[in-house]
């Protein structure tokens, strides 16, 4: 329960509650899948520590760790010297570890006092809310975060960044000696940013270890004394933010020690194009996210499209493939034909197929066997009056089998119990199953093995060879330079440059990445 | 590693993968302890008659458990069922009583009637986005309702129309094996059974019902026009509940329209039974079967050993809660 002590302890936190919590080689790994690999990290009360990493780097499954949502595989978490376990996120709480996630967790229909004190009601006789200390004790909370709301007012008729102080306050108000803060200015104008930003400031001046995911470079450099990067569920590096460069922090985030070996082609690029993309411009929530791309796709080729996060990949492929049901601006041709496609059945119609970046969430159907995942696009065209015969299933599912080497007892083998690795072969097989002309590929090797990664890069070399041209989405760097004849580099929805396979560099490709970054 | 347990189980109306097979043998044997156990407490249960009584209160629930199902394996659910039954008996009376009608066209009229209102649920769903459990209880509403008006609020009798009765109380078996005479009615439930697990382990509808309700992006993301097919899945289970009303109204030989409220959740139920999840993506008409069968062997047995109706309900209750939670336990167990 909140009480004018808990408000009091405040002010000494700076002299005696600073909190050091150190993490030894903590490990996650799913079904024999590693996300995580012998973490070490340092975090002491009064930094502000940033987090840094490409989706799937691990940086989510590391908060969820520290805040009690999942155990460690492996490796240990100690508080002031103390090794403690978070079985709950309860538990985390009462050693004074707050997660503010990424979606907001506020009740929009409550008041803002009811807000911040959720938990924490005084109570009468331990059956009323006393609803005057309730909101008596939030308004001097407020007042002493330095926070300008009013605690009568509903959650839901606040601005976003108004509800981000809400929840920042709850989270004080429950003694957070460190906080978490998943990309809290996503959602935020930048001067609602540059609020939030003095107030982690501040937090921190007052002895709060603030542990800080963000992706955007400015902003990193701005508010961290300290940044971990992961890359692939690996520790790449901590590092003083003052000794440190943007380049420096993309080159950790992006590059791969093991070194990726180039595919070998053996049939050049045919000259004739594919797909041509002009004027692609394309918004989403009201924000540009294409803006202007224009690039031609040969016969044969793989085309790689690099950029760092939120730089437009992913956006850019749903637009091709038509998932992102039309819309946007721009012409996009498809052998020699303007197209304008709008739904997923229209893109598999002209011969696209889209291999997604979250195989779990929307490329397969995880409870069902191989057979019937690669049946999915296939059916219309397979079956007859509607039938389709278990025969002519199994056949498909066992020539995906065979094609791609998936490790599966059968076509029946259900899904979600392949690992990540053979899991993609499946969504490949399916795809190629349709008989495609254009692969649109994102991010196809995350979070596979790198043996696994070897062979896909492989496959992908061979297909081009028989005349398939193929889109290459990544986030890895070195990945370009094993499998792309040229690439296209995004920055901030727009194309910031075209590189040959002789101009393909680590650096080039990174240069261009942040092209448009103001820093 | 990866473990090796999934069985391809080949018959039809089994073949739906392992999912769900834990608790349809779970639900099999609790159908087989039910039987014996009321055998053994009262020796009049284990009557060719009364198991014969048994699979005619089967026969109506049990078409309107396969209806409830396809839509359920969607991840949606289907609360008109019930009174959707009753609008299509109406729609038969309407067409044979009132129009004088023959038969048959009586019987396509109800069919027809029921598959239109399940398109237009299906429509409400898919396309305009309204929860199902919204969308079908405004079905459910508007359908009771209707049956209502267009009946002036009156049963209406098929005494005109010879052999309507029979289509449920005749018996086409036991013209040829005498000593067991099962009515037509089951009969029927078996054929719409069948024909529905067929549907749904060897057609394209059946594949997308699946698929839809295991991950419905996923699904749109292979190029499948998703909404198309809901709507056709909730016009399938229109048509079936449309066979319902034809199987009731047989049975009492008159369309009552204040009928049909409660049914929906009495076929739910018996889908819930049978091991398939309201989360959708997994269920087998197998065990909606079995599950309409539990439910009429435990009225019926109870019955027999003259426990008042009112703890009947509160048994079937409780048979409900068990078989979730049964299945939750495993669920966790195997991760």
């Amino acid at each position: 329960m909140i009480s004018a002590s808990s408000l009091a302890r405040e002010d000494h936190r700076a002299q005696n509650s600073k909190i050091t919590m150190q993490l030894s080689g903590i490990g996650k790994s799913f079904s024999g899948v590693n996300v995580l690999r012998g973490v070490d990290v340092e975090i002491s009360g009064g930094e502000i520590h940033t987090l840094m990493g490409e989706n799937g780097a691990g940086k989510s499954t590391l908060v969820k760790i520290i805040s009690g949502v999942q155990p460690p595989s492996t490796g240990t978490i100690e508080i002031d010297g103390q090794a403690v376990q978070f079985d709950t996120p309860a538990a985390a709480n009462d050693s004074g570890i707050v997660i503010m996630h990424q979606e907001l967790s506020l009740m929009p229909d409550m008041t803002v006092a009811q807000n911040v004190m959720l938990g924490q009601e005084p109570m009468i006789a331990g059956l009323w809310v006393d609803n005057k200390a309730l909101r008596e004790t939030a308004r001097e909370a407020l007042r002493k975060f330095g926070f300008s709301l009013d605690v009568d007012t509903l959650v839901r008729d606040l601005r976003v960044g108004e509800q981000q102080l809400v929840e920042i306050a709850r989270a004080l108000i429950m003694d957070a000696k460190l906080l978490i803060m998943d990309e809290p200015t996503s959602a935020l104008s930048q001067s609602e940013a540059d609020i939030l930003m003095e107030v982690v400031r501040d937090l921190a001046r007052q002895g709060v270890a603030i542990v800080y995911i963000s992706h955007r470079m400015d902003e990193v450099f701005e508010i961290s004394d300290r940044v971990t990067v992961l890359r692939d569920g690996d520790l790449i590096g901590t590092t003083l933010a003052s000794e440190t460069t943007p380049g420096e922090l993309v080159q950790m985030m992006v590059g791969r020690a093991v070194e990726i070996k180039p595919v070998q082609r053996t049939v050049p690029a045919a000259p004739d194009v594919v797909l041509k993309v002009e004027g692609l411009t394309a918004q989403h929530q009201g924000r540009k996210v294409l803006d202007d791309v224009s690039f031609e796709l040969r016969r044969g080729e793989v085309l790689g499209i690099g950029g760092l996060l939120g730089a437009g990949r992913t956006e850019l492929l749903e637009t091709i493939f038509g998932a992102r049901g039309g819309g946007h601006a721009g012409q996009i041709t498809l052998e020699g034909q303007v197209v304008d496609l709008r739904t997923p059945a229209d893109g598999v119609d002209h011969g696209l197929a889209l291999i997604t970046e979250d195989r779990k969430g929307n490329g397969l159907l995880l409870e069902r066997s191989i057979a019937d995942n690669v049946v999915l696009p296939l059916l219309p065209r397979k079956s007859r009056f509607g039938v389709l015969s278990n025969q002519t299933r199994d056949d498909e599912a066992q020539r995906v089998i065979e094609r791609l080497r998936v490790a599966a007892t059968g076509v029946d083998h259900t899904v979600g119990r392949l690992s990540g690795g053979n899991q993609q072969k499946v969504v490949l097989g399916k795809w190629l199953a349709t008989g495609p002309s254009v692969l649109l590929l994102d991010e196809p090797t995350r979070g596979i093995d790198i043996g696994a990664k070897d062979e896909i890069y492989d496959l992908i070399g061979r297909l081009a060879d028989q005349g398939l041209s193929v889109l290459f989405a990544s986030s890895e760097i070195p990945e370009f330079l094993a499998v792309c004849d040229r690439m296209v580099v995004l920055c901030e929805g727009r194309v910031a440059g075209t590189l040959n396979r002789e101009e393909m560099s680590l650096d080039a490709i990174k240069d261009l990445s942040m092209q448009f970054e103001q820093l | 590693m990866t473990s090796v347990t999934d069985v391809n189980e080949k018959s039809p109306l089994a073949n739906m993968g392992s999912s769900g097979a834990y608790q349809k043998l779970l639900a099999f044997a609790s159908l087989i302890a039910l039987l014996i156990g009321f055998s053994i407490a009262s020796p009049n249960f284990m009557q060719t008659s009364n198991m014969i009584a048994i699979l005619q209160a089967t026969s109506v629930n049990g078409v309107l458990a396969v209806a409830a199902t396809l839509v359920i394996i969607t991840g949606g659910i289907d609360l008109s069922v019930g009174t959707l039954m009753t609008f299509c008996a109406v729609i038969a009376g309407v067409v044979l009583t009132y129009m004088g009608m023959p038969l048959l066209l009586g019987v396509a009229a109800a069919i027809g009637a029921g598959a239109l209102c399940g398109l237009v649920s299906g429509t409400f769903v898919a396309k305009m986005k309204i929860p199902p459990f919204i969308a079908t209880l405004g079905m459910m509403l508007i359908l009771k309702g209707l049956s209502l008006v267009i009946s002036g609020t009156r049963p209406i009798y098929f005494n005109d129309t010879p052999g309507f009765d029979q289509i449920s109380r005749g018996s086409l078996i036991g013209k040829v094996i005498p000593s067991l005479p099962i009515p037509n009615g089951v009969l029927i439930l078996f054929i719409v059974a069948i024909a529905a697990a067929y549907i749904l382990s060897r057609t394209v509808l059946g594949r997308y019902t699946f698929a839809l309700g295991s991950n419905e992006e996923a699904v749109r993301l292979s190029g499948v026009n998703t909404d198309v097919w809901k709507m056709r899945i909730y016009a399938l289970a229109g048509g079936i509940c449309g066979i319902g009303g034809i199987l009731i109204a047989s049975r009492l030989n008159s369309a009552q329209p204040a009928l049909g409220l409660g049914y929906e959740l009495e076929a739910i139920a018996a889908v819930v039974i049978g091991g398939t999840s309201l989360s959708g993506g997994r269920g087998t008409i197998l065990g909606t079967i079995i599950g309409a069968l539990i439910m009429a062997v435990l009225t019926n047995g109870l019955r027999v050993l003259s426990v008042a109706q009112e703890w009947q309900t509160v048994v079937t209750g409780a048979i409900i809660i068990l078989a979730v939670y049964a299945d939750m336990v495993r669920r966790k167990k195997s991760g």
